[in-house]
């Protein structure tokens, strides 16, 4: 039997450049959404959230039209001189940044909402900026939110199926990641590859689970 | 200089009008006085700059803060200490980091206040490196204190820093604030409901109702006004400032001196020559038309009735003064019958017998 490990790493790899891209695209997003008294807030809170009820395999059928030759986004990469995304590498990050975007923005914005006006006010009269008292006491603040983000959005990514099929295909070393390569060696009838990577994303799930839990109990009761 | 912080602050919230025009002394603590919902917490946020939608003006020792619609100092901009009725601590920084917070982000210019000498004087030394989770709430309240302390603020604004606490650590939280008036040149501007406190902490006081200005002044000034004192019923009373003449050791009494005359109390634990401040309240002044013989009570002052207002039925409050210049010094709560039965009226001379005074330091 002969194991082939670069889905292993191409996963790791679209979901550390996820998560990295969520987290500086979803604090500000949660930030704001924390704060916000705009009309505009539930709209753009039930957006972000769509990727958890839409089937996958929709949100990448659209990705995949926007994104292709004959859409609005593709044509315009086309006329800069780039290459469309559907079926690369970037493709496959920038399919993941929508599908996990609930997964860091939710935790955060709850975190957020969860500190109250107080810390920001005390940090006010201390003489620290708005973007000071971000740093300094919202974020260290939020620790617990920021975990889950990162975890859940590292391990969604690493499962992501659906959308991945749809716009990133099957091509070794560029698109194929874990779970299409689970389902490739099932098709081949290669059950023994396929139990070693399911095994194995059954035990890394759990590990990572597990250590979250075990991460936010410990802050829960150091804070009490 | 006395008259440093001039403030006027106006918002509409339909049910709620407040309009609240006043002038501070740049030194001592004025308390912003009133019951719950009168406005008093949303004038010392406006002061801060933590409401930025109320409109308003504001300038301190002659340097404008916010005007009614051009100028808005955001609140890390503006030097002062706000201590909130929750000492709101950071819970991930330890006490000495939450208390140097401040100071860190000050210029070392502006670094007046010495992290020792604050700490010290709120008898904190030995919770510095704890976590503030494991701080009882009044110890967390001194570190609240101490925190806005070291921001070197050039006004100190505090609200209602005693009632998130229960009564024991209210007892321990409050001969600091006492000490912090004592030993700090800089303004306290000091919210409350508490005439407790008030009388205990302020000189200059501004009440206020609904949003509005009702009466400001120095602290004796507006006790004084009678349309406060008689609101206040049960607890009316006049405060005064009194030094300690004599002691005597043998009954174990002091003798004080106010501006009514002379003053036997239970020995206080000051020197001769200290000031103290007495609160006597008008339901224990009563009045005699002959100074009373084989009576136990010893503080018997001959005064003139100044004013009479009905505070209850039948209840009513007498604003007695010396006669000789007619300014308002004490109060008397009597009843109606017995104002009838010596057939008192304004202007009638009587004596007025005081069965406790309070002290308040």
């Amino acid at each position: 039997m002969e194991m082939d490990w670069q889905p292993v790493w191409l996963s790791l790899k679209l979901a550390s450049v996820t998560t990295l891209l969520l987290l500086l695209i979803g604090t500000p997003l949660a930030w704001w959404l924390s704060q916000t008294r705009s009309l505009f807030k539930q709209p753009i809170a039930a957006i972000i959230a769509l990727p958890l009820v839409l089937p996958s395999t929709v949100l990448g059928f659209y990705l995949l039209l926007l994104l292709g030759p004959q859409g609005a986004v593709g044509q315009f990469m086309q006329r800069l001189g780039l290459d469309t995304l559907p079926f690369t590498f970037a493709g496959l990050v920038v399919a993941s940044i929508f599908y996990s975007l609930p997964f860091m923005v939710q935790p955060l914005q709850n975190a957020f909402e969860n500190l109250g006006t107080k810390p920001l006010e005390s940090a006010a009269t201390l003489r620290a900026s708005p973007f000071d008292t971000f740093m300094s006491v919202v974020v260290p603040l939020a620790r617990p939110g920021f975990i889950t983000g990162i975890v859940l959005c590292f391990a969604h990514t690493i499962g992501e199926f659906g959308v991945i099929l749809m716009i990133g295909g099957n091509i070794p070393g560029e698109t194929q990641v874990l779970s299409i390569a689970i389902y490739d060696h099932v098709e081949m009838l290669e059950y023994g590859q396929a139990h070693i990577l399911s095994a194995g994303m059954v035990l890394f799930s759990f590990v990572v689970l597990l250590t979250l839990y075990y991460m936010n109990r410990r802050i829960e009761v150091r804070n009490r | 200089m006395s008259r440093a912080i001039q403030a006027h602050f106006k918002a509409d919230r339909g049910e709620f009008q407040l309009d609240a025009r006043f002038t501070l002394p740049g030194q001592g603590v004025s308390a912003l006085f009133g019951d719950s919902g009168s406005g008093k917490t949303t004038l010392l946020r406006c002061i801060a700059g933590l409401e930025p939608k109320i409109d308003g003006s504001l300038s301190v020792d002659g340097e404008p803060w916010q005007s009614m619609d051009s100028l808005f100092t955001p609140p890390h901009k503006r030097p002062v200490g706000y201590v909130f009725q929750e000492a709101n601590l950071f819970a991930h920084l330890n006490v000495q980091q939450n208390i140097q917070f401040g100071e860190k982000r000050l210029k070392p210019h502006e670094r007046i206040m010495k992290m020792d000498d604050v700490v010290q004087m709120l008898s904190i030394t030995h919770l510095l490196k704890r976590a503030v989770t494991h701080l009882s709430g009044g110890e967390q309240q001194r570190v609240a204190i101490a925190r806005a302390l070291l921001t070197s603020p050039r006004l100190l604004l505090m609200d209602e820093p005693l009632s998130a606490l229960d009564e024991h650590s209210k007892q321990e939280v409050l001969p600091y604030l006492e000490r912090l008036h004592d030993e700090l040149a800089m303004p306290v501007i000091y919210v409350t409901h508490s005439q407790k406190e008030l009388s205990r902490l302020a000189d200059y006081m501004v009440w206020i109702e609904q949003g509005k200005v009702q009466a400001e002044g120095s602290l004796q000034q507006v006790m004084g006004r009678f349309d406060l004192a008689a609101r206040h019923g049960e607890e009316a009373g006049e405060v005064m400032i009194a030094k300690v003449m004599q002691h005597d050791d043998y009954y174990h009494l002091s003798r004080l001196q106010c501006r009514c005359g002379e003053l036997w109390v239970k020995r206080v634990n000051r020197k001769v020559g200290d000031e103290v401040r007495v609160h006597i309240p008008a339901k224990d002044v009563s009045i005699t038309l002959q100074p009373a013989v084989g009576s136990s009570i010893q503080n018997i002052w001959p005064m003139v009735i100044e004013a009479v207002s009905e505070v209850s039925q039948g209840q009513l409050i007498l604003q007695l003064s010396s006669g000789e210049n007619g300014s308002p010094l004490l109060l008397s709560r009597i009843t109606l019958k017995s104002f009838e039965r010596l057939q008192l009226k304004v202007a009638s001379h009587c004596y007025v017998q005081i069965k406790s005074v309070g002290l308040l330091q």
